[in-house]
């Protein structure tokens, strides 16, 4: 057992907080409110090498390991950052694992001439609801039934407006979309794409809750009433303590999960599961308390922690609730059940 | 990262799966429950010919040196088969202790039959008066040329009625703060003056009150400085990190399981396929995935040598907690047959799932209550002011 990261992996947290420390601050944030996406920080994640990384050397990327991905998503969870590492990381990978018929889309993902995301839930009908990064990427991989698709999101999308203020959008189907696979091969590479997805958001999520603690805990150090600090009130001391317990438990599950994907071991879709579900209960609760402890000030658009809050709810949901998740965990523990109960 | 706990602890654990196997017969399970007692004298003496009770010690000590990866893997497969430890768990806490800052005498009198699993230590920390804040202590003893006269009551003294010692906390200064007055003893409990009376729990584990009136002991007896207690205490208190429940939610999950893969609804549809069983059984799975990774991070801390003051507190509270909701929650996944006792014929498995219930309460009391630890690691390790 091993829980230290390596040098290298140090040396990503200091790349990637280093980074986002500079070009990524609440300010920041704020200005890409309205679109949720910001092209500056976005190009320089792109000489850093974020999608290369996420692809294997065969496949015209550097191959990073995929606990080094996780350990980028937190450090962008922790400053809430508006670009889309995650889904465009996610989909490229899933592109090279087309093989021919996705060479050139990936080809042009790597080299940044084309942002292609990733559609998590499946469409319904012919539309694929709330795509992240769906308003401002070129492309979209989609499953529509058991077709896996390359959609051009040109004329196609509708964006929307949202609580997190995500760059989501409503892609239509139309006849202009590329089909990358069909039949239970589709499907099947979707959902891998998903565990890669959940697990990667899931440390993304934990991000959120650890800053989320910080922000909370640092201002109840400082807020007095009758004259003493309030975080000496055990009705805040006391649920904050409950957050830094799970946060350090969803922080642990995130690494386990990626641990496991890159070990190929049995569990790591089911631990994918557990760490998204997990990630977002521990996000909720502590983005819930440190907002709340606040006070009035917590309400204000003008502090932080509503950003937090706010994104905690939008970048887990909008792939599914908590519920939907545990049952996807059951799934991988059990099998799916004769009837289509758990899906 | 590597999230395996390795091969030495892998190979210890299936030497102890196997040995356990063995010992841990339904009838040792039910007497246990019977009798209400956490300890057997033909099972600790097995684990004592195994060189087991002192695992962790070093090797000159009488112990195994085992690094606490596999005391972790050891500890894991003992609580998943709910074994009797207890009275071999405060014996090997005291004899820690008394290694660390008894007398050669005390050292020559305890230690061997401890580590042999021939005689029984019981704690005698909290009173009627007292529990968390320990150092409230009112049990006083007075010196009398080369004696000590001791006068008071202890709450949950478990074991007192078959055990040889209670370690006992007393208040030897009343003129000083609270800390700065106490001093730890081992008392014989066949002593004159000693009187154990029962005490049951909703676990079924019998407990005691143990009660002392004029109880006279040897200078001798003393461990530690007087008015030293709260540093044998603190002492005492260290080598507890890695403490935590996550293998008893394993085996309420794993039954749980396997109610659930048998049972059917109205219907006649199995159990197993009810979106909302299999929600509250994924979550439990992951409730129980995050207790153990709290607790394997302590112990892998220790064997790193970092001291986990938050952590350790954080791998309790979490675990306990857990146990707690997971098992409420399954209890009433299960519905009203979870209402069937443990050992009650009719019930499924065995009942092990009310008895789960049962015993989830005690956790987030002994031993530091959550709220004790939620103040630690709100101290420690957010750094938020008293």
């Amino acid at each position: 057992m091993d829980l230290r990261f390596t040098a290298e992996q140090e040396q990503l947290v200091d790349a990637f907080g280093g980074l986002y420390a500079k070009h990524c601050s609440t300010e920041h944030v704020r200005a890409a409110e309205a679109s949720g996406h910001d092209p500056e920080l976005w190009d320089r994640l792109a000489e850093l090498g974020v999608l290369p990384m996420a692809v294997a050397e065969v496949d015209g990327g550097w191959g990073a390991s995929f606990l080094d991905l996780a350990v980028a998503a937190e450090q962008q969870g922790r400053v809430v950052a508006p670009v889309p590492v995650i889904e465009t990381q996610v989909a490229a990978r899933l592109l090279a694992r087309m093989g021919d018929a996705a060479a050139e889309a990936l080809a042009a993902a790597l080299t940044g001439d084309r942002m292609i995301t990733f559609a998590p839930r499946a469409a319904r009908g012919s539309v694929a609801p709330l795509v992240p990064a769906g308003s401002v990427a070129d492309e979209a991989v989609i499953l529509a039934g058991d077709r896996l698709l390359l959609v051009p999101l040109d004329g196609t999308r509708t964006p929307v407006e949202n609580l997190a203020s995500m760059a989501l959008a409503d892609i239509a189907i139309t006849a202009s979309a590329t089909i990358l696979a069909e039949g239970p091969d589709a499907v099947a590479a979707h959902d891998e794409a998903l565990d890669e997805w959940m697990a990667l958001t899931g440390a993304a999520l934990v991000g959120i809750a650890g800053r989320a603690l910080e922000i909370g805990v640092e201002y109840v150090k400082e807020r007095k009433a009758w004259g003493v600090p309030i975080g000496t009130f055990q009705a805040i001391s006391h649920r904050l303590a409950d957050s830094a317990a799970a946060i350090d438990g969803a922080r642990l599950l995130a690494y386990e999960a990626a641990w496991a994907h890159d070990e190929r071991g049995p569990r790591a879709a089911e631990l994918a599961a557990m760490s998204f579900a997990f990630a977002y209960e521990t996000a909720r609760d502590i983005t819930y308390r440190s907002l709340h402890f606040h006070g009035g000030y917590g309400f204000m658009m003008e502090y932080d922690i509503q950003l937090y809050y706010r994104r905690a709810r939008g970048w887990a949901n909008v792939f599914a609730d908590p519920d939907r998740i545990y049952q996807r965990v059951a799934d991988r523990r059990y099998g799916s059940p004769a009837t289509d109960g758990g899906r | 990262m590597d999230f395996d706990l390795g091969e030495k602890s892998d190979a210890f654990r299936e030497e102890v799966r196997a040995f356990l196997d063995e010992v841990m017969t339904l009838e040792l399970e039910e007497k246990l429950y019977r009798t209400g007692v956490s300890h057997d004298d033909g099972f600790t003496k097995a684990l004592a010919d195994r060189g087991w009770l002192a695992l962790g010690w070093p090797v000159e000590w009488g112990g195994q040196g085992r690094d606490p990866l596999e005391v972790m893997a050891y500890s894991e497969e003992l609580q998943r088969v709910d074994a009797p430890t207890y009275g071999i768990g405060t014996t090997v806490m005291v004899a820690r202790l008394i290694h660390k800052l008894g007398t050669e005498q005390q050292k020559e009198e305890i230690l061997r039959p401890a580590l042999a699993g021939e005689i029984i230590i019981c704690l005698g920390f909290s009173e009627p008066e007292s529990g968390s804040d320990v150092a409230a202590a009112q049990t006083k003893a007075v010196r009398d040329g080369d004696e000590w006269v001791i006068n008071g009551q202890k709450m949950f003294t478990t074991n007192a009625h078959i055990g040889d010692y209670v370690f006992l906390l007393a208040r030897t200064n009343p003129d000083v703060p609270k800390h700065k007055g106490l001093t730890t003893f081992l008392v014989p409990l066949q002593h004159p003056g000693v009187e154990t009376q029962a005490v049951f729990t909703l676990s079924g584990e019998r407990t005691n009150i143990t009660y002392y009136t004029d109880v006279r002991i040897p200078d001798a007896w003393r461990i530690g400085d007087v008015d030293g207690g709260w540093r044998v205490m603190t002492v005492s208190l260290q080598d507890e990190h890695s403490s935590g429940f996550a293998a008893r939610i394993a085996s309420l999950l794993d039954h749980t399981e396997s109610w659930a893969a048998d049972a059917r609804d109205d219907d006649g549809r199995p159990r197993m396929e009810d979106p909302a069983v299999r929600t509250r059984l994924g979550r439990a799975a992951t409730e129980l995935e995050v207790s153990r990774l709290l607790q394997r991070r302590s112990a892998w801390m220790a064997d790193e040598g970092i001291v986990p003051e938050a952590e350790g507190p954080m791998a309790k509270l979490y675990s306990s907690e857990a146990l707690e909701r997971v098992a409420q929650d399954l209890t009433e996944m299960v519905g009203p047959d979870a209402l069937r006792s443990y050992f009650d014929p009719t019930a499924p498995e065995g009942g092990r799932i009310e008895h789960s219930l049962r015993f989830s309460l005690g956790t987030t009391i002994y031993a530091g209550t959550s709220e004790v630890q939620r103040n630690i690691i709100a101290q420690r390790g957010l750094g938020l002011p008293r």
